[in-house]
């Protein structure tokens, strides 16, 4: 396949206008030395057809959620999405748009962000929200970052409960200023009080932030209000990282005194798709707006008095501030984001809350069914969606015959935790949407109960 | 172009007011007709050390950000907080409600090496 | 934008205003009914002892299906869009993308995927992962490659950490980072953010790096120098080798900003210009949609003796006779860690690699080949009303300035542009490189007709003109468009960033 339009008559029209023979001409600027002169050592071009048939098989090796019922959760998980996202999307003005640089072409643009700020506004219970921003992941490093700025100190502390994804993300951010994490282990699964107050006791004046999920990695809702608190009184910001599904149930991290609050989109009607694209929302206290990452649309009027959107303060972006720039982020994930604004304009605050007393709901209910099966939820504390489970089969490698089992009955039982959590060699975190059914968590109570008798 | 010949003035663009111990500092009509639309102001609070050279603020413009240099050394004593409200004050009035900081100088001989302002219209002309 | 005041049915056919979406909100009114859970027993206040539940539910709108068809649908009808017309934003390679992308990516397979399946329950994923990075090596001239950045600037921000880390164990702290002074500010802003002191470099008279500059500028503590090339004008740096050359003397890396890839697919590679590091814009490029500024990717690739630093995890192939496995590394000691969670943009990545293999070697060159020609056509044809800085052969893009005509006339180069949108077109980009004055950076890609060129032409032709004859007309401009020039000072000076809602 190609896709450019020239005919040969074309380009020797071109050509002869340019006074040139051949088009290497117009590469004579290439020192021949620097020619490949090969050409490039890639499979034969195919055409659609030939396309289709390759990236099905390749899809087809993929357990799938049409194909398998699937409990992996830690960040992504298996929520409704509505069918009218998908269409909206695919229209090639929102599609095939960059960046909204000319407002009056890009008005669509510019007021879907505006609506997508004020939504993550009322989600988090903050003042003010960016455009987006890559992940949860992405967006939790640059809120530390903007931590580390607003404070002139340069330690970020987090428990264990963080995703391991999004601390070692921090870590990675954090290692261009020469910033350190610092990990509190918490073995009970939640972040107390307690253990804030003392590591924040150990290095007196030393932390910019502190960085708590909610729900936390392992499902629980962390008691934020008090470690926001906490957290404050030793002149840190609190940042939560939210679920932003939870978001319709619980209080919002602005009411309970979060600074920033970020998380990731995912669960707002976008896809799974191996763990992206999704987008992270940012949202912060009024008083951060100037130190924000990324791109932000505020209204104002055009000539004739028509109200109408543009991207505002933009002198804390790379492209005006370069060397200085509150970050270096450009291309975000505006068309996810737009995804969210869509998602949660279908829902409404009803349709929002009824999706996540549902999984409330659905989880708690098949928790008691799989500790009936011998799986014990491994921590106390109330959770939201997702869970720790402890397996019943003793022996070392009890996770991976659950895996195993379960891909064998079209189940993908939940999310391993060995790797980041070597005390958890026995465990699955089990994540149990709106979006299940009382038979499919029968499934994986079957899964676990004949992986742990073979 | 407004250079107001009782100004001191610097090669930043900044000019100072000078009575006494004080310096009263703001930047140029040139300045602000070179930037555009003034959008922001940010300013050092009250009681801040500020440097003769150093930079003690930022002006933005929608597109541009320049940092804003002390002409003389000393303790910052007053700020333009209606500036906050109302950065385009800067743009309409530059010498007059426009003014940014005030200065009690710790070596008012610093003021010597300032510009005059028939230097400065030389400059920007 | 708002239609109170406005006679019934004033907002037109065809979107010209659209109110928010809290303008269609009523209470009590409703959307899609999401799944009710199989667990109504299970009462919440119970199973969330002790946690504090919203009393006031967050200000959503309350609308119905078809009102967010509407509303979002007219919303679109407000942008421009490749799909609507020429697009030539320079350094940002709006071509048309392939609808056989969009397709492949909704493949259950790959859309309904979660990240934490068990490997050997992803092996269709892994192996596109796997031939993709393959790919990017060969176009590249590179070993090995990660997938993990979101877009180019987190691409940047991979590489200067891969820079340090590299540094750090040979037992070198470098400091210094060079980029030229035509650089995109995501180039800066990347070093700073990684830790570096970024040093700029003028360009000289033909636009390409000052050599003499830079050897002066590179010492025992240049940690890298960051390129475009072809570069921001649009320019091939001709002295590439001996830039190269002088880096790697210094002890320094060699970083490759391939914004403007698009111009060198199968001609020459940065592996064999003398690059260490090289970023790809997924989006750019390889020609995923832009979708308003993103979802992108930005996969870094490398040398061998740099591939230790790569983000985890990376993608390993094992062959067993003809079976292949692929499987993720995680234990690689060296790495610079990660820089978001799970593999990268993936669907992004399903994308790119239809892309590739719909062109394969010779679709590829033939997308820089005319994308080449593309450009010096439209250039020479832009000269006659515009000046050109730098009278060279351009890649697949150019800049022209409107510096003569604004002395002439008055007229900027953003009247320019808005006045553009009035004929149809997206404008160029405007103002950068920030070494031209009155720059107009414009890349009209290998996707488009002479017939397009041509009339772009002519109408920036019928813009030069009209500077000339009535200037505020230009100033004025656009008037054609669903709102005139907006006031961005105002919105600056008192941010306004959400609707009242409810």
């Amino acid at each position: 396949m190609y896709y450019g339009p020239h005919t040969e008559e074309d380009r020797q029209a071109m050509l002869a206008f340019l006074g040139a023979e051949t088009v290497e001409d117009l590469f004579a600027d290439i020192p021949a030395e620097l020619r490949l002169g090969r050409p490039l050592d890639l499979p034969e071009a195919l055409d659609e057809t030939a396309l289709r048939r390759l990236f099905r098989g390749l899809a087809a090796k993929n357990a799938d959620a049409d194909r398998f019922v699937v409990f992996a959760g830690g960040g992504v998980a298996d929520h409704y999405v509505p069918a009218a996202i998908a269409p909206l999307l695919a229209r090639g003005e929102f599609l095939t748009a960059y960046t909204p640089y000319q407002p009056e072409v890009s008005q669509g643009t510019l007021a879907g962000i505006v609506e997508f700020q004020t939504m993550m506004c009322e989600l988090t219970g903050l003042d003010v929200a960016n455009a987006s921003m890559y992940d949860g992941a992405s967006a939790t490093a640059e809120a530390a970052l903007l931590a580390l700025d607003q404070t002139k100190r340069s330690r970020i502390l987090c428990p264990d409960t963080l995703p391991p994804d999004v601390r070692a993300t921090i870590r990675t951010y954090l290692s261009g200023p020469g910033g350190e994490v610092d990990v509190v282990p918490c073995p009970e699964g939640s972040f107390t009080s307690e253990r804030l107050q003392a590591a924040l006791a150990a290095r007196p004046g030393a932390y910019a932030a502190v960085v708590v999920g909610y729900p936390n990695y392992f499902g629980i809702v962390e008691d934020l209000a008090a470690l926001c608190e906490v957290a404050h009184r030793a002149g840190a910001l609190a940042i939560a990282y939210c679920d932003p599904i939870a978001l319709g149930l619980l209080e919002s991290p602005g009411a309970l005194g979060a600074d920033v609050a970020v998380g990731d989109g995912q669960p707002l009607g976008n896809a799974m798709s191996f763990g992206g694209p999704s987008f992270g929302f940012f949202a912060a206290r009024d008083r951060f707006i100037r130190r924000m990452p990324g791109r932000i649309a505020g209204l104002t009027r055009d000539l004739s008095g028509r109200e109408g959107s543009v991207l505002t303060l933009q002198t804390r972006e790379q492209h005006i501030r370069r060397a200085r720039a509150t970050s270096n982020i450009c291309t975000n994930n505006a068309l996810n984001a737009l995804a969210a604004a869509i998602y949660l304009a279908l829902l409404g605050p009803a349709g929002l809350r009824e999706v996540a007393t549902a999984c409330v709901q659905n989880a708690h209910a098949a928790m008691e069914r799989l500790r009936a099966a011998g799986a014990r939820p491994a921590f106390p504390g109330p959770f939201f969606k997702e869970w720790v489970v402890e397996l019943p089969d003793p022996r070392e490698d009890a996770v991976d015959r659950v895996l195993a089992v379960g891909l064998a009955r079209g189940v993908v039982a939940g999310t391993p935790l060995a790797r980041e959590y070597p005390a958890l060699s026995r465990h699955l975190l089990v994540c149990v949407t709106e979006a299940r059914t009382r038979e499919e968590v029968e499934r994986l109570a079957a899964v676990i109960e004949e992986a742990a008798s073979s | 172009m407004n250079v107001p010949p009782d100004l001191l003035y610097t090669e930043e663009h900044e000019w100072a007011r000078v009575e006494g111990d004080r310096a009263r500092v703001g930047i140029t009509d040139h300045a602000q007709s070179e930037l555009g639309d003034i959008v922001y102001v940010e300013l050092p609070e009250v009681g801040a050390r500020v440097a003769k050279g150093q930079a003690f603020g930022v002006v933005e413009s929608v597109k541009s950000v320049s940092d804003l240099y002390a002409p003389v050394s000393g303790e910052v004593v007053a700020v333009n907080g209606a500036l906050g409200e109302a950065p385009e004050t800067v743009n309409r009035d530059p010498y007059g409600d426009g003014w940014m900081i005030e200065i009690r100088m710790t070596d008012p001989k610093e003021t010597e090496s300032l510009l005059r302002a028939p230097e400065y219209r030389r400059l920007v002309e | 934008m708002n239609g109170e005041g406005q006679a019934p049915g004033a907002v037109g056919l065809v979107g010209l205003a659209e109110p928010s979406i809290y303008a269609r909100s009523r209470p009590g009114r409703r959307g899609v009914r999401p799944p009710a859970g199989f667990a109504p027993e299970v009462d919440v206040a119970d199973a969330l002892l002790g946690v504090r539940l919203r009393e006031v539910p967050p200000g959503l709108p309350e609308t119905s299906e078809p009102e967010v068809v509407r509303h979002f649908t007219r919303l679109s009808q407000l942008n421009y869009a490749v799909d609507t017309g020429f697009y030539p934003l320079g350094s940002c390679t709006m071509k048309h993308n392939p609808r056989i992308g969009e397709e492949l990516a909704q493949l259950a397979g790959f859309a309904r995927l979660h990240p934490a399946v068990p490997e050997e329950a992803a092996q269709g994923a892994l192996e596109l992962m796997w031939r993709l990075e393959e790919a990017l090596c060969e176009i590249s001239g590179m070993a090995r490659a990660t997938l993990q950045p979101a877009a180019g600037a987190q691409g940047e921000l991979c590489g200067m950490l891969i820079v340090r880390a590299y540094h750090a164990s040979r037992g070198e702290g470098r400091r210094k980072v060079i980029v030229p002074d035509s650089a995109h500010g995501t180039n800066p802003a990347t070093a700073a953010m990684a830790g570096f002191e970024v040093v700029e470099v003028p360009s000289d008279a033909r636009g390409g790096v000052d050599v003499g500059a830079l050897s002066r500028a590179l010492d025992g503590d240049t940690a890298a120098l960051m390129l475009t090339n072809p570069n921001t004008l649009g320019l091939f740096d001709e002295n590439i080798a001996e830039i190269a050359r002088l880096t790697h003397e210094a002890g320094a890396l060699l970083y490759y900003d391939g914004a403007n890839a698009n111009a060198i697919l199968g001609v020459s590679r940065p592996g064999d210009m003398g690059f260490d590091i090289v970023h790809f814009n997924l989006h750019k490029t390889f020609s995923t949609p832009h979708g308003m500024g993103g979802p992108g990717a930005g996969p870094v690739a490398v040398r061998d003796f740099l591939a230790p630093f790569l983000p985890v995890p990376v993608v390993e192939r094992r062959r067993e006779g003809s079976r292949e496995t692929f499987r993720f590394d995680w234990d690689r000691p060296q790495s610079i860690g990660r820089l978001r969670s799970h593999y990268g943009n993936f669907g992004v990545l399903v994308r790119a690699y239809a892309y590739i293999r719909a062109l394969g070697a010779e679709g590829l060159r033939r997308v820089s080949e005319d994308a080449v020609l593309n450009a010096n056509y439209l250039m020479r044809l832009v000269a006659r009303d515009f000046d050109l800085p730098y009278d060279r052969l351009c890649k697949h893009e150019f800049v022209v300035s409107a510096k003569g005509l604004r002395e002439r006339t008055g007229v900027r180069a953003l009247d320019v542009a808005k006045r553009l949108l009035d004929f149809g077109y997206h404008p160029p980009t405007v103002y950068f490189p920030l070494i031209v004055e009155e720059a107009m950076m414009v890349e009209p890609t290998e996707t488009e007709t002479k017939e397009t060129l041509d009339d772009f032409a002519r109408a920036l032709h019928a813009i030069a003109e009209e500077a000339a004859r009535e200037p505020d007309r230009l100033r004025e401009a656009p008037t054609r468009t669903p709102v005139r020039r907006l006031d961005e000072a105002g919105a600056a000076r008192r941010p306004v960033v959400r609707y009242p809602a409810g």
